[in-house]
């Protein structure tokens, strides 16, 4: 098999750059609970404790606030930290100084500090991981100026963003859908580096938009595969970085269809989709044939048992309805 | 213990130096609040300011052991901190008075004081998250091999918040190069810390993390200068993190424009101004006779000068362009970036 053809997993594609960017640079260190020796809850680092010793791979107690802002401290006087949350729901006993520290230091000192740091966490609705263990919150982070906030949908992306997002001077969210980490892809054996705030034209069509957010990605495209025996001409955007929020990619697409969906796991009310809707609605309502749609996780605590878990959850067939509804404006 | 108790080895010129070097910081702090309270008064100084009157002795003593390159993390009361670890008193004034030339240019005021070219990393209008900040100077400086400390200044009001308990315990396990300074003045606002605390002995709450707890007369500087001397080697040898419990007092209100008395009396406000940590120090110096009355007077004046020339120059600053205020959301350092997103 040809190297450069190789496939790796998500879990794979983000460790090897995590592993790439803390061989490059030495003040890169990742902290944790579980992710030492034992090499965190869903391998993020696997391997690498061995490689970088205690002090770069770092096992924390139980203490978000407390390795949040100590990594705050640590990004001020000139390491790279990066946060490994191992679920994203436990960010929010860090709010606080990430909302009122993290994101608003760079400001208060005039640039002069800048805020290198990495927050990554696995985030979604699955495997009846229940409430405390399946939230989505990135758009806590749009609202609040000073961050960035990618979520990948292919090992290829989880890779060249880790990196980026290690390499860049601001705080950047980097979530992993728990539904994606073992899904397989196309990664090159050579290094390479993808560009935050971008998204994706994963499929091209000329009768609707579909803006997908991380793991509705893969069902955006089959349910588009679907229509397109039925002879409807789907185009799929893997939205990828919700901040900042790739407009123009989005407007030129809908420039094309005059039809725009936005399937998104997470709940609607001021969602990412909301702010989607808004943009194109200032920026391009002449362009529009028909309303902007919404689909999204249902408006609850996403629950435990497998039946009540799948009715929160956006389905495929779901998103092949939303369409047919849309194409039918 | 007294300054004037406080035993002095001998008529040294370096002790000399030292204590000249001590009271004019001191005198340097007083005098610039002093101004700053009066700017308030007079509308120049905008929001909240909390002044460090009758603290001093606790930055001067402390930073009188810090390197440029050395990290101070510091709280909504700042002002002190900021001046005893250099920043310059014009850029502090500028500052509060919201103008240009301010350490934070316009963009934070008294409780976002940022002067990272003098290792001062910020003063915070939320409570807790500086120590937690200076425990990950701390780390990074490990990290990086270098010699370096970081301290984190606090009030009472802090020791209850989860930030002191996560922030000494990873300290004390990785044996960081920090130094916790507990500037106990009594109340948090106008809550009494006896009512605030189960065990208001805040240097016992050390053992629990299993590292040194520290008591001092935070209105002598004389000792917190020893005591504080200790805690930096320590953090420097490698050996960790010290928490020093510096017992003091503000004898202005919590806040300009705020009361002085009600939730504590004059006599308890009276009691401390006679400890007045400068006047303490006066006296010492005088007894001493290491210098003469004059040349202290010299001194006084001189600090009193640079106050209000500190005051001069704020009022002279322009006032920052509204066309940046897009500037340093991130990195990119463009207004087009922060539209952009």
């Amino acid at each position: 098999m040809n190297a450069s053809l190789r496939t790796l997993t998500f879990t794979e594609a983000a460790r090897e750059g995590l592993a790439e960017e803390m061989e490059r640079d030495s003040s890169i260190f990742v902290v944790g609970e579980g992710i030492g020796e034992r090499g965190g809850n869903f391998n993020t680092t696997l391997g690498l404790f061995d490689r970088f010793g205690p002090s770069r791979i770092r096992d924390t107690p139980i203490t978000e606030r407390g390795f949040v802002g100590m990594c705050t401290g640590a990004a001020m006087a000139g390491a790279r930290p990066v946060v490994d949350f191992m679920f994203l729901d436990f960010i929010l006993d860090a709010f606080g100084e990430l909302v009122n520290q993290v994101a608003k230091i760079q400001y208060m000192s005039s640039g002069r500090l800048r805020m290198p740091m990495v927050l990554r966490g696995c985030i979604g609705v699955g495997g009846s991981a229940a409430t405390h263990h399946s939230g989505n919150y990135y758009p806590f982070f749009l609202h609040q100026p000073g961050f960035k906030v990618v979520v990948p949908s292919t090992p290829h992306d989880a890779k060249g963003l880790l990196k980026t997002a290690i390499r860049s001077d601001d705080p950047v969210l980097f979530l992993e859908h728990k539904l994606l980490l073992a899904t397989r892809g196309e990664v090159p054996s050579e290094p390479y580096l993808e560009p935050l705030g971008r998204a994706r034209v994963r499929r091209s069509g000329r009768d609707a938009t579909v803006v997908a957010v991380g793991v509705m990605t893969p069902k955006a495209v089959a349910a588009a595969d679907s229509l397109a025996e039925s002879g409807h001409d789907i185009e799929v955007i893997d939205l990828v970085s919700i901040a900042p929020l790739d407009t123009a990619t989005i407007l030129e697409s809908v420039a094309k269809t005059g039809r725009l969906l936005i399937a998104d796991e997470d709940y609607q009310p001021c969602g990412v989709g909301a702010e989607i809707s808004a943009r194109v609605c200032a920026d391009g309502f002449d362009l529009l044939d028909a309303p902007v749609a919404r689909l999204n996780g249902a408006y609850v605590p996403i629950p435990y048992s497998p039946p009540l878990e799948q009715a929160v959850v956006p389905s495929q067939d779901a998103v092949v309805k939303a369409l047919r509804d849309l194409l039918a404006e | 213990m007294s300054a004037a108790q406080t035993v002095h080895t001998a008529a040294h010129p370096e002790q000399a130096l030292r204590e000249a070097h001590l009271y004019k910081e001191m005198l340097k702090i007083r005098e610039t609040e002093l101004q700053l309270a009066r700017a308030y008064r007079d509308g120049h100084v905008m929001g909240a300011c909390h002044t460090y009157v009758g603290q001093e002795a606790v930055a001067v003593g402390v930073c009188a052991h810090l390197q440029v390159e050395d990290a101070v993390f510091s709280t909504h009361r700042g002002h002190g901190h900021a001046l005893a670890k250099g920043v310059a008193a014009t850029e502090v004034a500028a500052e509060l008075f919201g103008r240009a030339t301010g350490c934070s240019g316009g963009r934070g005021g008294s409780m976002h004081l940022f002067s990272p070219e003098v290792g001062m990393m910020g003063t915070t209008g939320i409570v807790g998250p500086n120590i937690l900040q200076a425990v990950g100077a701390g780390y990074a400086f490990q990290l990086n091999g270098e010699d370096r400390v970081a301290v984190a200044f606090f009030g009472d009001g802090a020791v209850n918040n989860g930030a002191f308990h996560e922030g000494l315990n990873l300290a004390s396990i990785w044996d960081l190069p920090v130094v916790f300074v507990c500037e106990n003045n009594l109340y948090a606002t106008e809550v009494p810390f006896a009512y605030s605390a189960g065990n208001p002995e805040v240097a016992m709450r050390a053992e629990g993390y299993g590292c040194p707890g520290r008591v001092v007369d935070g209105n002598d500087v004389m000792e917190v200068d020893t005591v504080a001397g200790e805690a930096v080697t320590r953090a420097r040898r490698g050996d960790g993190p010290t928490l020093l419990e510096c017992k003091t007092y503000r004898t202005r209100a919590h806040a300009e424009g705020m009361p002085e008395v009600g939730y504590r009396t004059q006599e308890e406000v009276d009691s401390w101004k006679a400890r007045d940590p400068i006047a303490l120090l006066r006296s010492h110096l005088m007894g001493t006779e290491r210098v003469a009355a004059d040349e202290i007077s010299a001194w006084e004046d001189e600090a009193r000068e640079e106050a209000l020339a500190a005051i001069k120059f704020a009022k002279a600053s322009p006032w920052p362009d509204p066309s940046t205020v897009f500037d340093f959301v991130d990195s990119s350092d463009s207004a087009e970036a922060a539209r952009r997103s």
